[in-house]
């Protein structure tokens, strides 16, 4: 049976992992090519690497240390961040990325999605959508999670899967960081409409909140940080706890 | 050392499939040419792409004829072995014929592409020794080839399908060794002893 995914991401400036508390505070969590190798042997199905740098010549060392990650990791990661066209992500994938994710550059441009698809295949472009809830709303949100657009996230999630997405990265603002578990609603609300997967991220804190995104969120993957980061779940420990849970974990 | 050349085509992963060999000391050789590919003790056939384009690729290149008479140990990696078999649902595409199967698409009853982890079972090869039945490998396909008798192992996903194909020296696994941590490491070192 095709496993549930427990997904390490690993925010990348200057070539350290770093990981913001609501994206605002930054702590530095080491290496990430020696983290991401780390993180391959102690279980993790699969890595992603957010590139939040801010100048050109530092997204340039970016592809250079994927080549790394790339010689290093055998399992399978993405990349993202300020990826805008069709040239960087063939950059990216040559260097070794299994897949890329996209986010605001897609919102202002959707047929870069398609685009993309077209060129390089749909089950490498990963649409990574920020929503915040406003109201009883959940709309869309670029630029780190700064920019609110009106765009509402379930029909922004339908129109990236029509146009050629292969995932989708569902990130709640309202929950990340919180560690008060993931965003349950919008998640299976958005997973039963496309008919890809979506892997949960933001608000992750204890492995109950695991089990409830798989099972009442409808997840496919779970996407977290800082709880790996600094120790204070072992994903060796979680794909226990889940398997007896009854979900199914690659162990 | 083992003189193990990839073919050089326009399909994705061809990098990824380098960096797995380096992770076991090899140094492939990557190349499109006929004689380098013919000269090699192993040849390595990996792939992410479309199967109609890549046809074409190796057509004009006349590779469909010197890959399919090779008689050294052959490995078609996803797309390379959907590729070996003989007809692609994917834009109609007439492909190699190695392997008497058709490739057919998901029915969309589930989530397409199969994506993660998913495990392997019924076993019958020998370049699956050290690893265990219902083994976790992983997966990124929306194409799949049928059951045959040439079938190594299966997997199962809407439907059980081919995971792994063998006919004389002829090898192919629709999933990805080189991503599939130390399970595909020991799968990609059986072949390379072979």
């Amino acid at each position: 049976m095709l496993a549930k995914r427990i997904i390490p991401c690993l925010d990348v400036k200057d070539g350290r992992t770093v990981k913001g508390i609501n994206f605002k505070e930054l702590r530095d969590a080491g290496d990430p090519v020696e983290l991401g190798a780390l993180y391959a042997e102690s279980g993790a199905d699969e890595l992603c690497f957010l590139d939040i740098s801010a100048t050109l010549e530092q997204r340039r060392t970016f592809a250079e240390l994927v080549k790394e990650i790339a010689k290093n990791v055998n399992i399978p990661f993405t990349v993202g961040g300020g990826i805008s066209n069709v040239k960087q992500v063939g950059i990216l994938l040559e260097a070794g990325a299994d897949k890329i994710s996209i986010n605001s550059a897609a919102v202002k441009n959707p047929q870069l999605v398609t685009a993309l698809a077209k060129q390089f295949g749909s089950q490498c472009v990963v649409v990574a959508i920020d929503t915040r809830l406003d109201g009883t709303h959940w709309l869309v949100n670029t630029h780190g999670g700064t920019l609110a657009t009106p765009l509402m996230a379930v029909d922004w999630a339908t129109q990236v899967y029509n146009i050629g997405a292969g995932e989708i990265l569902l990130t709640s603002m309202n929950h990340d960081g919180t560690k008060n578990g993931f965003a349950l609603d919008i998640t299976r609300t958005i997973s039963e409409k496309v008919n890809i997967p979506v892997i949960a991220s933001g608000g992750a804190g204890t492995m109950h909140h695991f089990t409830d995104v798989f099972t009442s969120g409808k997840a496919d993957a779970a996407l977290a940080a800082s709880i790996f980061h600094f120790k204070e779940i072992e994903i060796r420990d979680l794909k226990r706890y889940l398997k007896q849970k009854g979900i199914e974990t690659r162990i | 050392m083992t003189k193990i050349a990839i073919v050089k085509y326009n399909a994705g992963n061809i990098q990824s499939v380098q960096f797995a060999l380096n992770r076991l000391g090899i140094e492939p050789l990557v190349t499109d040419n006929p004689q380098q590919l013919m000269a090699a003790e192993k040849v390595i056939f990996p792939g992410v792409g479309e199967a109609s384009t890549a046809m074409k690729f190796l057509k004009e290149r006349k590779l469909d004829k010197v890959l399919k008479n090779l008689k050294q140990p052959f490995l078609g990696i996803c797309l390379g072995m959907q590729l070996m078999c003989r007809h692609s649902e994917e834009n109609n595409t007439d492909c190699l014929g190695i392997f008497d199967l058709n490739v057919k698409q998901f029915p969309p009853l589930k989530k397409v592409p199969h994506m993660g982890w998913n495990t392997i079972n019924h076993f019958n090869a020998s370049l699956l020794n050290g690893i265990k039945e219902e083994a976790y490998v992983y997966f990124v396909h929306s194409f799949y080839a049928e059951l045959g008798p040439e079938t190594i192992c299966q997997s199962n996903y809407i439907i059980p399908f081919t995971a792994g194909l063998q006919k004389d020296n002829f090898f192919g696994f629709q999933f990805h060794p080189e991503k599939s941590g130390t399970m595909g490491a020991t799968i990609l070192k059986n072949f390379i002893e072979m």
